[in-house]
């Protein structure tokens, strides 16, 4: 069961990632794979036993962050534009492609080589109590500074969409 | 199939990753290079919580609440910087935004 579901999600992530970087017609496209890329990210968290981050996933990428890219795409009115004018430089290209199979060669060997079963975890772990305790208690400093730079955000980004730069 | 254990989830986010970095390199609509920096995040973010699972410990999960905290900020401020400059040069093009060039 969590094999499968595994297999479904980050079939569905890594797919709709690809969908993200490859949709050449319209940014529209673009944004509405990676709203399928977040859920399918959110599905993975919840299998990590991470409910709380995976309910944060949910609400604040596929409910907040896709929908100001949305409302800022309609809102320009963009048209697709294509991929960069690529060069054709052979020699450049096999580089890269040695080099990227030899990377994900070693980084599979690596963590391969490291491959424990998971220790059981209490069924408090990565509930909204547990880290909501820890985030108020351990890590409250993070959150107080976490809170002003979300209000140093908003104000920065009224200031640069209303004022016109010369 | 077998078993499911941390190092399916990190190759999944190094999969994650690698295609984010592809699309800011590779194309060229400043909205879609934003959208794949947001990818690369996300994979991070999975790596984390992934090593919390794995050392049964939510410090990884904490550090990507903040992760998620700065990334929600960071798209607000982009995409206002993105609408400041199209009012202004009407382009969504990088390569038509390149005064900051030396």
């Amino acid at each position: 069961m969590r094999a499968a579901l595994f297999w479904i999600f980050s079939t569905a992530a890594v797919g709709s990632a690809l969908g993200v970087v490859g949709s050449l017609r319209s940014p529209i496209n673009s944004a509405l794979s990676l709203v399928v890329s977040m859920l399918a990210l959110a599905g993975l968290y919840i299998l990590l036993e991470a409910q709380f981050v995976g309910l944060i996933q949910v609400m604040v990428y596929a409910g907040a962050i896709v929908v100001l890219f949305l409302f800022v795409i309609m809102l320009l009115n963009l048209r697709g534009s294509g991929a960069a004018g690529a060069e054709n430089q052979p020699i450049a290209k096999a580089l890269g492609a040695l080099v990227a199979v030899a990377g994900t060669l070693w980084l599979a060997r690596t963590l391969a080589a490291s491959r424990a079963p998971w220790p059981d975890v209490e069924a408090s772990f990565g509930t909204t109590q547990a880290i909501g305790e820890a985030l108020y208690t351990d890590y409250v400093l993070s959150v107080q500074v976490a809170g002003v730079l979300l209000l140093a955000g908003i104000v920065a980004a009224v200031v640069l969409a209303k004022k016109k730069i010369d | 199939m077998g078993d499911i254990s941390g190092f399916h989830f990190q190759i999944v986010a190094a999969l994650i990753f690698s295609i984010g970095a592809l699309g800011v390199l590779l194309r060229r609509n400043m909205i879609v290079m934003f959208m794949s920096i947001e990818l690369m995040l996300n994979a991070a973010n999975l790596s984390l919580v992934s090593f919390s699972r794995e050392l049964g410990n939510d410090q990884g999960q904490i550090l990507a609440f903040m992760v998620m905290v700065v990334a929600a900020v960071e798209v607000a401020v982009g995409l206002a910087i993105i609408i400041s400059l199209v009012r202004n040069r009407d382009t969504v093009n990088i390569e038509d935004t390149s005064q900051l060039k030396w």
